[in-house]
């Protein structure tokens, strides 16, 4: 059977691997090309670069950093932040990722996930949603603009429909627990992964390597994504996954 | 030499960059002529069955490569590439593959035999199971390989699995018949297993090993 997936991200900004609390505040943590390397050499399973420049010089350098990767790397990765078109898409396909995430972009036009899973492929494209718990909403709200914005979307409804116009994976991050290091938000994603058809990343909360167990289980995710912990080598990919493997997860 | 071909549909960086990491010396060309004149060929792939069927026959492809068996050389199809070696698929309505290989593309249904949903596409790593000895497997040990598709092969002669992998089907990861091969999944995204796939291959393509149907 396929295996659970361990998923380092690399958050780059202008050229470097950065990483912040609950969206604020950022400390350096890297090159962005040997962090790659060194994931990969772990035994990562896959890798998430997500691109949170301001400026269109970061933006190219991305590109740099994604062409660079693809020489390097022998695992798959996924490139996300400021995709906002096809054509934005094509760049980074074309530089040697082998997904793409859109957040915010397709929200504010969802068309554009049925138009890049037209071009690329539904496999290629991954929708990445920002979501927080928010009682008087009755739900999961879906914030864009790296969680600054909320809007009027539900969680669930909206993988749903992004499932339906041709997203191949949905990368799912609590900003309720992003930063927090108290483990994955296992009923949101479960209430996610229960209802698509797609694979589902969990993302957000990672504090320890007994942290991923449970939202495989429990929270039903296909495969679960942490930044800081591997970043400051407070645990590796090989000890969360021998972990993992001892509690009877399947993972390569 | 090996050449990959270019016909405009996938992600031939990526497979170029991992055969000239493990020393061989490539060339990716649309052209015949070039194409012929290599040890072995890739028929890299992302996209859909048809449209890539459509720029196979655009660019004559399709007729050179039944030539290009017919000579004994390798040739190897990854993922759609794989499935493009098959006589049809269901991608997108029924269309006509090469027919190299006997069998049909199918969709994953997505529902067991007990009703119960399963994700597609099949994403993420899998083990492969060794089915018989090949050249291609020469000296490996059956272990984890990346695979992304939502189609997958229904193979109608055994004797051309060569491995599987386990999904809610059997899902054949690698094929082949005589010079003709290919793989469901990524080997240039299978970390040390995909790379000793691929030394394999380029193996066989420069020792110039005839593999004939």
């Amino acid at each position: 059977m396929i295996t659970k997936r361990i998923i380092p991200c690399l958050d780059v900004k202008e050229g470097r691997v950065v990483k912040g609390i609950q969206f604020l505040g950022l400390q350096d943590a890297g090159d962005p090309v040997e962090l790659a390397q060194m994931y990969d050499d772990q035994g990562a399973d896959e890798l998430v670069f997500l691109d949170i420049s301001a400026s269109h010089e970061g933006r190219k350098t991305m590109v740099e950093v994604v062409k660079k990767a693809a020489s390097v790397l022998s695992i798959p990765f996924t490139v996300g932040g400021g995709i906002n078109t096809v054509d934005d898409m094509r760049t980074i396909l074309r530089s040697g990722a082998d997904k793409v995430s859109v957040n915010t972009a397709a929200v504010l036009r969802p068309k554009l996930i049925a138009e890049g899973a037209a071009y690329f492929g539904n496999q290629c494209i991954v929708l990445a949603i920002d979501a927080k718990y928010d009682p008087e909403f009755g739900g999961y709200r879906v914030y864009t603009h790296g969680g600054r914005k909320p809007t009027e979307l539900d969680a669930v409804d909206w993988a749903k429909q992004a499932v339906a116009l041709g997203a191949g994976e949905i990368l799912l991050t609590s900003m309720d627990k992003d930063g927090e290091k108290s483990g994955f938000h296992l009923e949101l994603t479960r209430a996610v992964s229960e209802a698509v058809t797609v694979p589902v990343i969990a993302s957000g909360g990672a504090g320890n390597k007994e942290d991923f167990a449970p939202v495989f289980t429990e929270g039903k995710a296909d495969a679960a994504l942490a930044a800081s912990i591997f970043h400051y080598k407070e645990t590796s990919v090989q000890e969360v996954k021998s972990r993992l493997r001892e509690q009877g997860v399947h993972v390569r | 030499m090996i050449g990959i071909i270019d016909y405009g549909m996938g992600n031939l960086f990526s497979v170029n960059n991992a055969l000239n990491r493990l020393g061989a010396e490539t060339v990716i060309s649309g052209d015949p002529k070039v194409l012929a004149s290599c040890d072995g060929l890739i028929l890299p792939g992302v996209g859909a069955f048809p449209d890539a069927m459509a720029e196979l026959r655009k660019q004559e492809l399709d007729v050179f490569l039944k030539d290009y068996i017919i000579s004994g050389k390798p040739l190897l199809g990854i993922c759609l590439g794989m499935q493009l070696l098959f006589e049809s698929s269901d991608e997108h309505g029924y269309s006509t593959g090469l027919g190299f290989l006997k069998g049909h593309i199918a969709k994953f249904p997505g529902i067991d035999r007990d009703g119960k949903l399963y994700k597609v596409p099949h994403m993420g790593w899998n083990k492969l199971q060794f089915q018989q000895e090949h050249p291609l497997l020469a000296g490996l040990e059956e272990d984890y390989v990346y695979f992304v598709h939502s189609y997958y092969a229904e193979v109608e002669q055994r004797s051309e699995l060569l491995a599987t992998a386990a999904y809610d089907v059997e899902v054949p990861g690698i094929v082949g018949l005589g010079n003709v091969m290919g793989m469901q999944f990524h080997p240039e995204k299978s970390g040390q297993m995909g790379k000793a796939l691929l030394q394999n291959y380029i193996k066989l393509a420069e020792e110039k090993e005839r593999l004939i149907q």
